[in-house]
């Protein structure tokens, strides 16, 4: 059983605004495990970032947490003051943000912003500190490392500098690393190299990633698991596999399929916007742009129902009673994916058996 | 593909240098030559600094170009002497632009935005005709009526993008420069934006520059495609051609790097490393783009010609 | 989390989509900028109470023009020279008609022998010239000044910066330095430079602002235009074919206006002080006419004895200027786009 170091139960965050109440996130509940990575998937509005902000005790000041609690090594951090999150951030659990522009301190040589977290939380001296940022630095790929230390941010280029701020964000070796669209300022090329950093520094330093995108692309070549969130909620989740394969919730359908890949001939878009969350709908919130919707959809929010021990999606078409509906057609051709899949599973398992009953024997 | 379509705008040489004569001269478009068939979309694709959005704002005279000819419907357009023509050119061709944020005048409403053409050209003879006319354009990009006496700020990414597509719409244009419309919008929403593009190329028979650096996206709405690099136009083709059978090295670590919404796919992806110097003139070796296969061109010199044959052979075995 | 939840068949029901849940309805109301603006502005109280401030006293003193002008200024009541400040119904020392001599209080209108009902809010100067109308006057003469330099700041500064800003290259240079030259020349030094050709007064001040005023206001607007002129909206007014005078005038002003506004908020207050200081030093307004400049300068005179022709022109000359600065800075808090929700 994997160990859980994240546990967000019914989180609820209002927003005040002049016109009101802003309902942004809405009973969410997810929690993290161990050495993974767990991709937060969602449209702008949705809430993930908001999410991530309440983990780190970042949000805005007209922000409200009305309900929930997010337990992190036997603690909850949303009873903590902001003192005690200071000790927090940066040592055990780090963020890395979208644009390295201005995430470095402009007039702050880089070595030394590397350096300073070890100074603050760890105690270090300033000489052990220093050394310990150099080979971090090297770590994440900036050639000609001793130089490049004293550089300032101006003098490296996008992709560098965040590589730079992910040097900053794990060189505490934090438990949780949290990236808010870490990659969508930088262009592809840069973009799979750092995905491709942050995969082999994960192994290194033992850290687990919360990966928040809109690129469903980018969580299919990182994410463990995924969880997909709509209007404040989480719609559904599972492991990467069974959300791209196995989708049960119409959204999830939407957004699959409004992705172009190299081999798409037809996307489909799904109409309309999110609805506004200042007064949030009764039922399930994506019934307005829902083509599969049905009458409960606009009248009780639908529960989440198992789909496996690792997948839920919470949507009326997986209540026992519900018609049986054709997905479109780019899910049916992920679901044959999937039976390939399971069937792959299934001849390894029977494989293992044998193997044990041998075992066994001998 | 039939071979004597008209081409609505040929490029010829364009040349962009900004700072010209200071040290520090910048050669965002060096040498660049394409042509764009009616009727049909151009994707132009590059990463940043590739001079792939330099090129369309200098076709459209946002920059002067620094050399080069461009000819519109067989008419040269490289220089905009008198106001006249001017005017006549912005009526053919327009543009769409980037940032939903700041393409649209915070303090104006959609009706005065949209209008805007309108009211230079004198498109509508009076008050009514012209709330008339914006109506319809708002319903064609798929908004309502009573969003005209709205501002900007109200609306989210995809919406105000749509209501730039309206603008550039009012005056009833034969091309359309889209300068990365849909880079700063939603997933979801770009499949919006573009499948309306698409829709309104069928009913209106316009003809596009799409410029963008995701790839997938520009494949699915191009017949075309350019790959720029550094400012240079390295690779053009068909698209499932440049796709598909990719020639420069260029080109393939590009496609290489995009990933896809499919774990079984990442897992085995391998991104195809680039060095850049070969890019590199070299001495007495003058490159240009040279047709390879019917259609399909790659920037090289003449004694490359004879390997990137090979190349595209290797792809039909 | 699983529930067994008991459904009816209907509930499994296609649903319409009715235009209720039209998505692409806007919930909030319309805000335009300036009413969105004035809510922001609302909120700083201190923003507030200083736009009461300079409303009550722009309408007092230039409500006061038919009342108050040079006719009665000029007329002098030597019968009634330097009384102190008699409010009606208050009976503190010092506005009660006494004033301290020696040691002692004497009430000085018993001592004029001024009728019982005569009184003067501020008292009289040393002409016996009511001090309250001559400071209603002087503020709105301290008014004009601001005006009309606000006036030139608005026009030849705003016009200076936004074809600086737009033409770029070379023009932009050679304005630029030429703002260099006018603005390093103290503008004590362009008013002398005036007096030896204009007489003292408020023609030869005006045009001294005039001059050297509108150079701040010139460079602001030209670096906002530099960063607006490259915002894609103007790009899209361009394509679009539109001549640059009209992009200038419904795409660059509106969206310069908050700069235009604050800094004639700090503009109005440097004026006024400005003046205040010429006629203080005397090179500036002369008798009979008043500004509160002037009136300083009288009241300087007779600092020590009766302080309080030098108070009452003092305190609201600051009160002016503060509000000024306030509201400014309100302003510009509220016009802030980055800090707007």
């Amino acid at each position: 059983m994997a160990e859980r170091i994240l546990d967000v139960k019914n989180l609820k965050i209002n927003f005040h605004t002049y016109a009101g109440d802003v309902k942004a996130i809405r009973d969410v509940s997810f929690h993290l495990n161990k050495g993974e990575t767990l991709a937060i998937v969602g449209e702008s509005g949705s809430g993930k970032s908001v999410t991530t902000k309440s983990i780190m005790g970042l949000l805005a000041s007209n922000a409200e947490v009305v309900g929930g609690s997010i337990m992190f090594q036997g603690q909850d951090l949303l009873k903590k003051s902001d003192k005690e999150m200071q000790k927090i951030r940066g040592k055990d659990i780090a963020m890395i943000f979208q644009d390295p522009m201005t995430s470095l301190d402009p007039t702050m040589k880089i070595g030394r912003q590397i350096a300073e977290p070890l100074m603050v939380h760890k105690n270090m001296d300033k000489k052990k500190a220093m050394a310990q940022a150099l080979e971090i630095l090297k770590l994440v790929g900036i050639t000609n490392a001793e130089k490049r230390f004293n550089n300032y941010p101006h003098q490296f280029s996008g992709g560098q500098r965040q590589r730079i701020v992910i040097a900053i964000a794990l060189v505490c070796y934090p438990e949780i690393l949290i990236a808010d669209e870490p990659t969508t300022a930088l262009d592809v090329t840069i973009q799979a190299q750092i995905l491709n950093l942050m995969k082999e520094l994960q192994e290194k330093i033992e850290t687990s990633i919360i990966f928040i995108t809109h690129d469903l692309g980018v969580v299919a070549g990182m994410a463990d698991r995924v969880a997909v969130m709509y209007a404040g909620q989480i719609v559904e989740y599972g492991t990467v596999d069974e959300i791209f394969y196995n989708p049960k919730h119409p959204y999830t359908w939407g957004l699959l399929n409004s992705m172009p890949t190299l081999s798409s001939t037809k996307l489909e878009a799904i109409p309309g916007t999110p609805p506004d969350l200042l007064d949030p709908p009764k039922g399930d919130p994506f019934a307005a742009r829902n083509p599969y919707a049905m009458q409960i959809d606009a009248q009780k929010q639908p529960p989440f129902f198992k789909v496996s021990n690792t997948h839920y999606a919470a949507t009326w078409l997986l209540h026992p009673d519900a018609p049986q509906i054709e997905p479109p057609a780019e899910i049916i051709r992920r679901a044959k994916i999937w039976r390939e899949i399971q069937e792959q599973e299934e001849v390894a398992k029977n494989r293992r058996a044998e193997a044990m009953k041998h075992a066994d024997v001998e | 593909m039939p071979e004597k379509r008209k081409k609505l705008l040929e490029v010829k040489h364009l040349k962009q240098y900004f700072g010209v004569g200071k040290p520090s001269m910048v050669k965002a478009v060096d040498d660049v030559s394409f042509h764009i068939f009616e009727g049909e979309t151009f994707g132009l694709v590059g990463e940043s600094g590739s001079g792939k959005t330099t090129t369309g704002r200098s076709v459209i005279h946002l920059y002067e170009p620094t050399d080069g000819q461009i000819l519109f419907d067989g008419k040269d357009v490289s220089k905009l002497t008198s106001r006249k023509d001017h005017l006549e050119f912005c009526r053919e061709m327009q543009m769409i632009f980037q940032d939903p944020y700041a393409s649209l005048n915070p303090r104006m409403t959609v009706e005065d935005i949209i209008a805007e053409g309108l009211d230079i050209h004198g498109l509508a003879k009076n008050k009514e005709e012209r709330r008339a006319k914006v109506e319809e354009l708002l319903e064609t990009v798929g908004l309502n009526k009573d969003h005209a006496s709205r501002y900007p700020h109200e609306f989210s990414g995809g919406q105000r993008q749509r209501i730039g597509i309206a603008r550039a719409l009012a005056v009833e244009p034969r091309f359309i420069i889209a300068d990365e419309p849909i880079s700063a919008l939603d997933v979801s929403i770009q499949a919006q934006v573009v499948n309306l593009l698409k829709e309104l190329q069928e009913e209106k028979g316009l003809t596009y520059l799409f410029i963008a650096h995701d790839l997938s996206m520009v494949k699915y709405i191009s017949d075309r495609i350019g790959v720029m690099h550094y400012g240079r136009l390295l690779e053009v083709g068909p698209a499932d051609d440049v796709y598909n059978k990719p020639l420069h090295d260029y080109t393939a670590s590009l496609i290489s790097a995009v990933p896809e919404p499919d774990p079984e796919f990442e897992r085995n992806r391998k991104q195809k490393e680039y060095d850049a110097s070969i890019e590199d003139d070299k001495k007495g070796k003058p490159r240009k783009l040279h047709e390879i296969t019917p259609g399909h061109y790659v920037r090289c010199s003449e004694d490359e010609i004879a390997m990137y044959q090979a190349k595209a052979a290797s792809y039909e075995k | 989390m699983e529930e067994k939840m008991k459904l009816q068949p209907k509930d499994f029901q296609a649903l319409e989509v009715k235009e209720e849940l039209d998505a692409e309805k806007i919930a909030a109301p319309s805000l335009t900028f300036t009413q969105d603006a004035w809510r922001r502005l609302k909120k700083n109280k201190g923003a507030v109470i200083s736009l009461f401030i300079v409303l009550i006293m722009i309408v007092v003193s230039f409500g006061s023009t038919p009342f108050i002008n040079r006719d009665t200024l000029v007329k002098s009541q030597p019968q009634y020279a330097n009384l102190p400040s008699k409010i009606p119904g208050v009976n503190i020392n010092g506005f009660n008609g006494k004033a301290k001599v020696g040691d002692v209080w004497v009430d000085k209108y018993a001592q004029a022998g001024v009728a019982k009902d005569k009184y003067f809010v501020m008292g009289t100067d040393y002409l016996g010239r009511s001090l309250a109308q001559r400071v209603v006057y002087g503020t709105k003469i301290s008014l004009i000044v601001a005006l009309v330099a606000t006036f030139f700041d608005l026009t030849i500064g705003v016009t200076y910066g936004i074809v600086s800003g737009w033409k770029g290259g070379r023009t932009d240079n050679v304005m630029q330095r030429i703002i260099e030259v006018i603005s390093s020349i103290p503008s004590l030094v362009i008013v002398v430079l005036m007096l030896l050709v204009f007489k003292p007064g408020i023609g030869s001040i005006i045009l001294a602002i005039a001059i050297s005023s509108w150079t701040t206001m010139a460079r602001m607007i030209r670096a906002e235009t530099l960063q607006l002129k490259s915002q894609e909206y103007v790009l899209a007014a361009r394509t679009l074919g539109q001549s640059p005078t009209k992009i200038a005038w419904k795409h660059l002003v509106p969206n310069l206006s908050s700069i235009i506004i604050i800094q004639t908020m700090y503009t109005i207050p440097a004026a006024i002080f400005f003046e205040a200081f010429l006629s203080f030093i005397g090179i500036g307004i002369s008798a009979p006419e008043t500004s509160l400049g002037v009136l300083l300068n009288e009241g300087q005179k007779n600092f020590q004895f009766l302080p309080y022709q030098m108070w009452y022109p003092a305190i609201v000359l600051c009160v002016l200027m503060i509000s000024f600065n306030l509201l400014g800075d309100g302003l510009r808090d509220a016009f802030d786009p980055k800090t707007r929700r």
